[in-house]
């Protein structure tokens, strides 16, 4: 039987998902803006495609800060203050990007809206990188002590394999936008998109497979729970060469689904092989901090299990039919959309 | 510097900042969903021009609002981590709701509304804004529950020397949450009021489009004298629950030193010695703090000294003086500014009630004047609040020197605090420069855009 505290996990394994899924994308439009837009034009266009989204998708973030805060609130505690610069670093990308979007078209002049357009690039690179960053660290294990904070040194934010996991995201996140906007835009911009979204899958697989080679040799994911992890990196790799596939044969739906399949089964991955650690101790396993040790009490998980229940399907229901009514494609010629 | 001064600092700068677009924000997109239910009802288009050019201001403001927010809901877990794990359990749940509850419908309706002018009937159109508003209201009371669960503790038992939460009714029934978050409500539509309110009158001073400002105007002055007194009557419940819950703020406010006698006289103006614990000057209004207390002309108010001992009895040795000039003045400003709205609504009222408006060109100058005070009334209503808590984090339970990080080092802060200050100062910047900008072209320019159907909904050419 599942108790409430890996109920919790779970539930926050699903708003990251979720987070990387959604805004998984529209951090991919934003990268793109800079490899494919070849005017101020299409810029736009591709701005527009996540216009109504963005900051929707964003709050799957803050939702998934606010569980870990509600559910386990010494992991929150281990894991913002220990990683305290790093997140200076997403904060500041998050506050720029999230301000571009709305003040780029603002005032007619070329200079204004460039500097805000590399903003939105930079705001929309950053972040996927440093949650790599963040995420593969937390699986290689950070010194953790035995009052459960977290006093870490360079070298453990910055290694080869934290690296490779950052580098791994946010390619992951630009094929996932590339191949939304195949399925958002017409004409030529869609073309290039699918046309680029098919180099960039191969660089995508390669990236997995060092990543995977170096988790194999950093990290427990392959012994930890290999029965479940084993298998899904198998599935991750299917998804991207069907990906690959879809993209050839200009089915961009099913592309689009191929590689937001990749993304949740990547960051699945990540939860499976962790459970039941939130945090791993370099120091000492003694010191890991699990579903166990750093959760709220029983209340606490009963009160938030009924009111996540209750409204969770009203959020996802109005979100579904927010992506509904703005459905149609975005073209040059009928942007107001 | 120390590291829990640089916390402190960072924490009371990105919250006030945070919370001068907050107010603005709840204010003017309840005034904006009044205009658009004007044009839905009543047909009339002019509200409809009005809806979109409030609007487009409201989604400026609104944009700087989410990104000054998002800082706040790691900042716990960043600088406060020993606070986090020792209330996270109560504390952690109403902003996890917050985020379920009211920010994704915030952000979702919101995008509906910018985007769905001509892809919504105008009926679900203005039902999405109405949700943008309903969002922000409920984001504040969730917000609140939780600021007001650290001025007073509810709904708790101590396990393990961590608060955990037992009783959630309790957090939500809260008697501090109950005079508190009307007062924020109210403040917040005062402050979306008087921010049209005084655009308005700029622009009626200088002649352009004098009639639909006026409607703006009259629209603006209504709600805010409505929630001017609404703020004043629930200021004063505020000051009247203080007396129970937390004596020492009401004390430090009053820079109360010495038991008060009966009946207690309200000081108006105080020369405060902190160091003497004393006062060398006052002017007293006889009575009135009695009133504001107990609602009636009797009653002593216990001062600063009584309440130390009966303190250190309870909690042990220590300092349970808050900062009192802080706390004393804040509180002054806070009021006065608030009377000054009052009556600058009433007078607002009168002129546009006898058509002569137009010609009060002193008035109008004042009203532009004004559109600063809401914001000067609600940094300081936060910082007589959070400041007169002091020393304590969450009242009674755990002190603000022992919620800071451990391991959060000064370089660390310090690089922090630059950033952020950094980042703030530039959106400062671009959101005025971008006010003045939307505010000086007008609401008919927008309309004037020559096709409605080609353009980017970012690009105020063609999507207002
Ligand atoms: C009384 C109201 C109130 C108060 C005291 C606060 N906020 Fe706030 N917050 C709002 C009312 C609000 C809002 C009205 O819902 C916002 C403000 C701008 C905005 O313009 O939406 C918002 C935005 C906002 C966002 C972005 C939401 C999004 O992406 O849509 C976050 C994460 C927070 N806030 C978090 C906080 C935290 C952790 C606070 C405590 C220190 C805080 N806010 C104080
Ligand atoms: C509803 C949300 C809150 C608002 C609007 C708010 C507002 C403020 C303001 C205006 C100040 C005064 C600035 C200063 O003295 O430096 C302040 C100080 C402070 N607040 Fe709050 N606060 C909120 C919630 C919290 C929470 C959740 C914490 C948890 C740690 C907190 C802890 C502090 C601390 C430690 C200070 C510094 C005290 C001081 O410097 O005197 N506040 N806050
Ligand atoms: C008209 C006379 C007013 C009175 C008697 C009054 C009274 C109070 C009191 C007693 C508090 C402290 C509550 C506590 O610490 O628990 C407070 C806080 C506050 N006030 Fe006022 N106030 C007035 C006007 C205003 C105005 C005009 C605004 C803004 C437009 C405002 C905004 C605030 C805010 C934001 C807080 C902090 C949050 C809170 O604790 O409610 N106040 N007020």
């Amino acid at each position: 039987m599942m108790g409430l505290n890996e109920l919790w996990f779970l539930l926050i394994a699903v708003l990251f998902v979720g987070f990387f899924f959604l805004e998984g994308f529209d951090f991919g439009v934003g990268i793109s803006t800079r490899f494919l837009a070849k005017n101020d034009l299409e810029r736009r266009i591709m701005i527009n495609t996540i216009g109504p989204f963005w900051d929707a998708n964003e709050v799957w973030l803050l939702t998934g800060g606010g569980a870990i805060f509600a559910a386990f609130p010494h992991w929150y505690a281990t894991m913002f203050s220990g990683y305290y610069v790093p997140f200076v670093f997403v904060l500041l990308a998050l506050i720029g990007r999230g301000v571009a979007f709305e003040f780029r078209g603002k005032v007619q002049s070329a200079r204004w809206t460039k500097t805000w357009d590399y903003v939105v690039f930079f705001g929309s690179l950053l972040p996927p990188f440093l949650f790599g960053v963040l995420f593969t660290s937390i699986l290689r294990g950070m010194p953790i002590d035995a009052d459960m904070n977290m006093y870490a040194g360079f070298t453990d934010f910055v290694n080869l394999y934290s690296i490779t996991g950052g580098v791994t995201v946010t390619i992951l996140c630009f094929l996932h936008g590339l191949s939304f906007l195949t399925l958002r835009t017409v004409g030529d911009l869609q073309n290039r998109s699918r046309a680029l979204a098919k180099k960039v899958v191969w660089l995508a697989l390669a990236a997995l497979v060092a990543f995977v080679g170096l988790s194999y040799d950093q990290t427990d994911i392959f012994t930890a729970r290999a029965s479940v992890t084993v298998p899904m990196i198998g599935a991750i790799v299917i998804a991207y060469v069907l990906a690959a596939l879809f993209l050839t044969k200009k089915r961009d739906g099913l592309a689009f689904v191929s590689s937001g399949a990749g993304i949740i089964l990547t960051v699945s991955v990540i939860f499976a092989s962790l459970f039941p650690r939130v945090m791993i101790s370099s120091l000492s396993s003694a010191y890991d901090l699990t579903v166990y040790n750093a959760a709220s009490g029983p209340y606490s998980l009963k009160v938030m299990t009924i009111v996540a229940v209750t409204l969770l399907p009203f959020v996802i229901g109005y979100q579904i039919w927010s992506y509904y009514v703005f459905r149609k494609r975005v073209d040059g010629k009928d942007l107001t959309y | 510097m120390d590291e829990l001064f640089l916390a402190r600092l960072q924490f009371g700068s990105t919250t006030i900042f945070h919370f001068l677009f907050v107010p603005l924000s709840i204010g003017l997109v309840f005034l904006v969903a009044l205009m658009e239910t004007h044009y839905v009802l009543k047909g009339d288009e002019r509200y409809k021009k009005l809806a979109k050019f409030w609007g487009h201001l409201f989604l400026i403001n609104f944009a700087v609002g989410v990104v000054t927010g998002i800082i706040q809901e790691f900042q716990f877990g960043m600088n406060w981590s020993d606070y986090s794990r020792f209330v996270g359990d109560v504390f952690g749940a109403p902003l996890a709701i917050e985020a379920l509850l009211a920010f994704f419908m915030e952000s979702t309706f919101i995008g509906l509304w910018i985007f769905g002018w001509d892809r919504l009937s105008p009926k679900v159109h203005l039902a999405c804004i109405w949700l943008v508003s309903l969002g922000t209201m409920m984001s504040a009371l969730w917000i609140l529950a939780a600021n007001s669960f650290m001025q007073e503790p509810v709904g708790f038992v101590m396990n393990n020397g961590r608060a955990e939460m037992n009783d959630f009714f309790a957090l939500l029934t809260n008697p501090q949450l109950a005079v508190e978050f009307p007062h924020v409500i109210f403040g917040a539509l005062a402050t979306g009021a008087f921010f049209i309110g005084g655009v308005s009158a700029f622009k009626i001073l200088k002649g352009q489009e004098v009639d639909l400002f006026k409607k703006s105007f009259n629209l603006a002055m209504t709600v805010a004298l409505i929630s001017g007194l609404a703020i004043a009557f629930s200021g004063h419940a505020q000051a009247k629950h203080l007396m129970e819950s937390q004596p020492m703020k009401m004390a430090a406010s009053e820079a109360l030193w010495e038991d008060s006698g009966d009946p207690a006289a309200w000081t108006a103006f105080a020369w405060i010695d902190s160091e003497n614990q004393e006062n060398s000057f006052e002017i007293n209004i006889p009575f009135a703090l009695s009133y504001l207390a107990y609602e009636k002309f009797q009653g002593d108010v216990p001062g600063m000294k009584t309440l130390q001992a009966e303190y250190e009895a309870t909690y042990g040795e220590g300092n349970y003086i808050p900062p009192v000039k802080t706390t004393f003045w804040s509180f002054r400003i806070m009021v006065g500014a608030g009377m000054v709205m009052i009556f600058a609504s009433l007078l607002g009222l009168y002129f546009s009630y006898r058509e002569t408006l137009a010609q009060q060109k002193w008035f109008l100058r004042a009203m532009v004047a004004l559109i600063s005070f809401p914001f000067i009334a609600n940094s300081a209503g936060w910082i007589m609040t959070e400041v007169g808590r002091q020393p304590w984090t969450v009242f009674g339970l755990m002190t603000t020197s022992a919620s800071i990080s451990p391991n959060v080092s000064t370089a660390s802060l310090l690089l922090s605090l630059i950033a952020f200050s950094g980042a703030y100062l530039i959106l400062a910047i671009v959101l005025v420069y971008l006010f003045i900008r939307e505010i000086k072209k007008g609401v008919e320019h927008h309309e004037a855009a020559p096709d409605q159907k080609a353009g980017d909904p970012f690009d105020q050419e063609v999507y207002l």
